[in-house]
């Protein structure tokens, strides 16, 4: 319902009078998605057939906890990003970047609607087609941005996610080949480790990997957040390359379980602490500021696949359930509060380089006396990122260091803090460009309130995650695929 | 060897052959192509799959992903292409390097 909803005011907004159907359509989404998460509070998963035809031949949508807080997520992202996005067209002068396109507004409500697809699909085949409309709405975002580098950068994504898709496609015919059914339940009760469901496993995975630009499979992540427009970077950071990991752990938790082993949880997570090292430091090397921020997210998502490693059951199955929904808690809260940051830390820098004229760290010395709040987003988001207290990235951090440690693998909760040590690397790197005393003589622009305000409410949002106690994690905990095997896998 | 067996070891031949091709050349409308190839083999696949028991009609699920896979491989070579010409029309050359990318943004 919702990403029909949504879907039905793009084909509104498809025409060059649109503005004033841009408010009403965000607000209708935030209402729905409101209405949806006090649905899954009270009464649990929902499920909702399109059309009355039910699995394997019709789709089937499904709400519980992960996919109710994604979605707000994707609400609130959007909205703000959104909200930057409409205040540059109107006030910025010539430094749009493409937000002034008459295809940026119906682009950005499709990604809203398939962003919302992607959290609410429960079969294989459904997931394969929203991640493929995420590659056409992301995509052509990113091009509006016209330079020669964005073009380019988009081209590399697209070929990228072309191959991943492919990949995943095979590995999903493989799935079906086997066990004639697409839905994930089903699969999770049917699957066993054949050398063809592990080809499929792998295959699937692979093609997530790439999508969700971890090391090494990450080459083509900087250079697309990097040169977009702003506000779509702080999209694509934010909410789209949480969309293919949210696939990997609805497959991986949902259908796969029984038929990988422990060791496959390992290798991933050595994968993502060479992420997380790797990411941080190229990030220190970095001129431009939104390239610091890109690789800032490269090092994040190898935080979010150590998720792998702490959640399968592992050395002591007999206490395991209880780390494993730790772990995931913690994951997916460090997930959401990352969202938030990252996208504040884009608003912020996009601010910054629209007052500078460039995003060149040299460039924008001394900058904090000029843009007090937009400076303070970013020292806010930075916060967040690298997990000190009270926010909601110290609340994740917390919970996976717990998991870490509760299942007797210490050595990523080492990863964990040199990843933390890092971030405040760079994050102080930024910083100290800005907050410099010194008077310089450089011409700064005028930048609209709104857009920085945009980016502190972001950054806002994502220390009030961590202040905001037991209500997020029950949320979490409804429905969720980390529970004990009895609770969890609710009949197709 | 039956239909079907034909069928889905072609259908894996071409997705390889793809592969290769989509990973080895640099020119951009050659990685087009080799996405169109291994999409093709992932369609033979399918409609090989359709036909896996031998006496009962054929399955109706594995067409239905062909013609939805159909449409997304359009979707993506229409896209792919209009991305490629525009590269062209400002760089003059039909592959990506990286000495593109370091223009400033802004």
């Amino acid at each position: 319902m919702l990403p029909l909803a949504t879907a039905t005011l793009v084909f509104l907004s498809g025409r060059r009078a649109a503005s004033f159907f841009l408010f009403p359509g965000a607000a209708a989404v935030i209402v729905s998605v409101c209405g949806l998460l006090c649905q899954v509070w009270t009464f649990g998963p929902q499920r909702h057939t399109v059309g009355g035809w039910s699995a394997p031949l019709g789709i089937e949508l499904y709400a519980d906890g992960l996919s109710a807080s994604l979605l707000a997520l994707t609400a609130v992202i959007m909205s703000a990003a959104g909200f930057y996005a409409l205040v540059t067209t109107r006030r910025g002068g010539t430094h749009c970047e493409g937000c002034d396109n008459d295809l940026f507004w119906p682009l950005w409500f499709f990604l809203w609607a398939t962003l919302n697809a992607v959290f609410l699909s429960r079969d294989i085949f459904n997931l394969y087609i929203t991640l493929e409309l995420l590659v056409l709405c992301a995509v052509p975002l990113l091009t509006l941005a016209g330079s020669g580098a964005a073009l380019t950068a988009g081209m590399r994504y697209l070929l990228v996610a072309m191959l991943g898709s492919m990949a995943y496609l095979l590995g999903t015919v493989l799935l079906y080949a086997q066990y004639s059914t697409l839905s994930i339940p089903q699969l999770g009760a049917l699957i066993e480790s054949t050398p063809a469901t592990l080809a499929a496993v792998v295959l699937i995975t692979s093609g997530l990997l790439l999508k969700t630009a971890l090391f090494p499979l990450h080459f083509w992540l900087p250079g697309a957040h990097g040169n977009a427009p702003t506000p779509v970077s702080a999209l694509l950071s934010g909410l789209v390359v949480k969309a293919s990991f949210y696939l990997l752990l609805r497959l991986w938790f949902g259908a796969f379980p029984r038929a990988i082993s422990p060791a496959a949880g390992q290798y991933i997570g050595i994968l993502g602490s060479a992420a997380i090292v790797w990411g941080s430091l190229l990030a220190l090397r970095q001129v431009r500021l939104k390239l610091v921020i890109a690789y800032s997210t490269v090092a994040q998502v190898g935080y979010f696949f150590l998720l792998f490693p702490l959640a399968t059951r592992l050395v002591r199955p007999s206490d395991s359930p209880d780390w494993m929904a730790m772990a995931g808690s913690g994951t997916l809260y460090f997930l959401i509060s990352h969202g938030l940051a990252k996208a504040s830390m884009f608003l912020s820098a996009g601010c910054i380089a629209h007052a500078a004229g460039s995003d060149r760290l040299s460039e924008f010395i001394g900058i904090g006396r000029y843009l007090p709040v937009s400076v303070f987003a970013f020292a806010l988001a930075g916060v967040s990122l690298m997990g000190l207290p009270p926010s909601g990235g110290f609340v994740g951090k917390w919970l996976m260091l717990k998991a870490a440690f509760g299942t007797g693998q210490w050595w990523w909760a080492v990863v964990m803090s040199v990843g933390g040590l890092l971030a405040a690397a760079y994050v102080f790197m930024v910083l100290k460009q800005a907050v410099v005393f010194r008077l310089v003589d450089i011409r700064f622009y005028e930048v609209p309130a709104g857009m920085q305000w945009a980016a502190l409410l972001l950054a806002l949002s994502s220390l009030l995650l961590g202040l905001s106690g037991e209500a997020p994690f029950d949320l979490l905990e409804i429905g969720s695929p980390f529970s004990a095997p009895t609770s969890a896998g609710s009949p197709p | 060897m039956s239909q079907v067996t034909l069928y889905t070891i072609t259908g894996v031949i071409l997705f390889f052959m793809g592969l290769r091709a989509f990973l080895l050349y640099a020119h951009l409308v050659r990685k087009i192509l080799a996405f169109n190839v291994m999409g093709s083999g992932i369609f033979l696949l399918l409609v090989g799959i359709a036909s896996r028991v031998p006496c009962a009609a054929p399955d109706p699920v594995p067409h239905a992903l062909v013609l939805t896979g159909i449409v997304v491989s359009v979707s993506f070579t229409a896209f792919g292409l209009v991305l490629l010409r525009r590269i062209y029309a400002k760089t003059g050359k039909a592959h990506i390097t990286t000495e593109m990318e370091d223009t400033d943004a802004q």
